[in-house]
């Protein structure tokens, strides 16, 4: 395959002013992805600093509740800043810091990358710069005045949709005014080369663990394989080591929002068609004439009209299945994993849980399902509680 | 001599951009009218892309307004059909986002430039890399793909001159598209032209953040032409006043420096 290409997706489609910038990116990641002293050092902080690795844990009342395969949950969750994010944020910007970089500009949905992104960059002295859609920045406060304490500067996106595709585009912008002293610090396994292996790379240390990790507890692979997916980057990780296990099945879940046959929904694999945004060529959600659909979602992480071109890829050739989990389904799945086990999750990583929820009773007792926890879900509770009807305010 | 040999030939050439459908098409007919009476050399039309990633807010609103009035390629092409049958012979370039090419289907696209009459297209997400896929077919339908040199460009000034059509659009600076104050402006602007000129003659035309006459004179003191968008663009966004004039005397005063 072509490099920074998937089948027919991926690619470099940006302005040229980027091109020099893009090129360096890549040459620096070349490098320090075989430097031993770079991941001896990223080892270290993912280790002692994020909390890695993160548990694989049996989720017993639930795979006896639901009464069929056995359900583990990766706790991505537990991570420090509460999330997979994390893991390429460190990546990133050790990779900017040895660059010479000054500063790290990151867009943001739901702002649990810009959290992470603001997170790094505190602990390694860059300045910080997060996009956030004007929408997110409303439904995500929280996260925008935790992003403020570890010192970043939030910018709220007023243009377009003003949610997670408008912060991308604001993003780009910002970058070609300013690239010598910038990285990107993108946060999915999007955009352009190298940024979707790059990012899959650095998320893949979900499924290098969790591979080891079964195999230690059960002896065997998993039957299936499940994670959210928005732009696709927990997924991908969570997919990344299994992709050769031929047995193992690998399931995508995407936000419905309302029903994947409304328009009001962000299941771009079930609903999108091919088209070149963002620096990639990928599937999205567009209209006749290729322009940027809105999309809606409850979740502020998964509201995004495009995803990753390995994903595509996967989907392309049927390696990965991808499934539509609506609103409802998800906040069902949120408030049963609290009850049933005691943990809150993102909203994010609750459209996985639903599908787990789903299949699991149908499934054979010596079966097994892993479910990538993107995230903890302290952010949501507010929003769930406004969903059911209760006016809570953060 | 096709059209954009002539607009650049024994003079310097004033490259206005507008978006179409801003606010109406038939508005942007108009103005097409008066900024070829005014003097123009090439008109750059820019088809509405719904995250025009290139642009600052000038632009970016205009795309809005046109979008918000159901402006998409299939009344623009038909606009640009009705527009030279008007009798405007000026060539005629479309800017727009590859998407909005790529879904109508590459074949299909040119095929339609050709019929209506377009001579280019600038696709600013589209770099050299990737522009085999687009370049394959609009050569077949006589439409020439514009390379794009920005101040960053450095050693890749060369490769991409070598093969470039039609015109080049040198970027200024760096950033979005916008009004800009003199200070904003590349320093290195007449040495990356120069470097150009040592590869090819295709002519330079320099956009980005051009709008007033002291600054086209200064561009066009060492490139072949000036192109001006959101100058334009924020008069057609005050409707308040007669645009047609205000757009005509614009224009005028630009190319009389030239």
């Amino acid at each position: 395959m072509a490099k920074g290409r998937y089948g027919e997706f991926g690619g470099q489609y940006i302005p040229e002013t980027l091109m020099n910038e893009i090129h360096k990116v890549e040459e620096a990641y070349e490098f320090y992805k075989n430097d031993p002293a770079f991941n001896e050092e990223l080892n270290t902080l993912l280790k002692e600093y994020a909390g890695r690795p993160s548990l694989l844990y049996y989720a017993k009342k639930m795979s006896e509740d639901l009464g069929g395969a056995k359900i583990y949950l990766k706790r991505e969750d537990l991570n420090h800043t509460g999330s997979h994010k994390i893991n390429n944020v460190l990546g990133q910007a050790l990779m900017a810091k040895k660059m010479g970089k000054k500063r790290l500009i990151a867009e943001t949905g739901a702002g649990q990358h810009g959290v992470a992104t603001a997170t790094a960059a505190a602990l390694l002295d860059l300045e910080c710069d997060i996009f956030m859609g004007k929408v997110d920045t409303d439904r995500q406060a929280l996260n925008v005045y935790r992003m403020e304490l570890l010192g970043a500067h939030v910018h709220p996106v007023t243009t377009g949709t003003m949610t997670l595709k408008d912060a991308v585009n604001e993003c780009m912008r910002e970058w070609t005014k300013r690239v010598d002293d910038t990285l990107y610090c993108l946060g999915s396994v999007m955009g352009p080369h190298p940024f979707p292996m790059m990012v899959r790379d650095f998320q893949s240390v979900i499924s290098k663990e969790a591979r080891a990790q079964i195999l230690e507890k059960e002896g065997k692979l998993p039957d299936i394989v499940m994670a959210c997916v928005g732009g696709g980057s927990n997924a991908m990780g969570t997919f990344y080591n299994f992709i050769p296990d031929q047995d193992v099945q690998l399931i995508g879940c995407e936000a419905a929002g309302k029903g994947i046959d409304t328009p009001e929904t962000a299941a771009t694999i079930n609903t999108g068609s091919i088209g070149v945004f963002h620096g990639m060529k990928s599937l999205f959600c567009q209209d006749q004439y290729g322009q940027i659909a809105p999309v809606y979602s409850i979740s502020a992480g998964l509201d995004y009209p495009g995803i990753g071109p390995e994903h595509a890829y996967l989907a392309a050739t049927k390696r990965a299945s991808y499934v539509g989990i609506t609103d409802d389904e998800a906040v069902d799945a949120f408030e049963y994993l609290a009850k049933t086990e005691g943990i809150i999750c993102a909203i994010e990583s609750a459209h996985a849980v639903a599908y787990a929820k789903k299949i699991a009773g149908s499934m054979r007792k010596d079966q097994i399902i892993i479910v990538c926890l993107s995230g903890r879900g302290d952010k949501d509770v507010a929003a769930i509680a406004r969903y059911r009807g209760k006016e809570i305010y953060e | 001599m096709n059209r954009i040999q002539n607009a650049f030939k024994d003079k310097k050439a004033f490259i206005a951009f507008l978006t179409a459908g801003d606010p109406t098409l038939d508005q942007t007919k108009r103005y097409i009218h008066k900024i070829t009476e005014a003097g123009a050399s090439l008109i750059e039309i820019g088809i509405p892309f719904s995250d025009p990633i290139a642009e600052g807010p000038t632009i970016q609103n205009a795309n809005v307004r046109a979008l918000k009035n159901d402006v998409h390629t299939d009344n623009v092409m038909t606009m640009v059909k009705e527009v030279r049958e008007e009798g405007i012979d000026i060539p005629l370039c479309f800017m727009t986002y590859l998407n909005v090419v790529f879904h109508y289907s590459y074949d299909a696209f040119f095929k339609k430039c050709q019929e209506v009459g377009i001579d280019s297209i600038i696709i600013p997400d589209l770099p050299y890399e990737e522009a085999k896929e687009v370049s394959n077919v609009c050569t077949q339908y006589g439409v020439s793909l514009i390379s794009m040199i920005a101040p960053t460009s450095k050693e890749r000034v060369k490769m991409i001159a070598q093969e470039a059509e039609g015109f080049i659009y040198l970027v200024s600076s760096m950033g979005v598209t916008g009004t800009r104050s003199n200070a904003a402006f590349a320093l290195n602007l007449p040495d990356i032209v120069e470097s150009i000129k040592e590869i090819t003659q295709t002519p330079v035309a320099v956009g980005f953040g051009i709008h007033n006459p002291e600054q086209a004179k200064e561009m066009a003191s060492f490139a072949d032409g000036v192109i001006v968008g959101s100058g334009i663009v924020n008069i057609i966004a005050n409707q308040d006043q007669d645009v047609e004039d205000a757009v005509y005397n614009y224009v005028k005063d630009m190319c009389a420096v030239l």
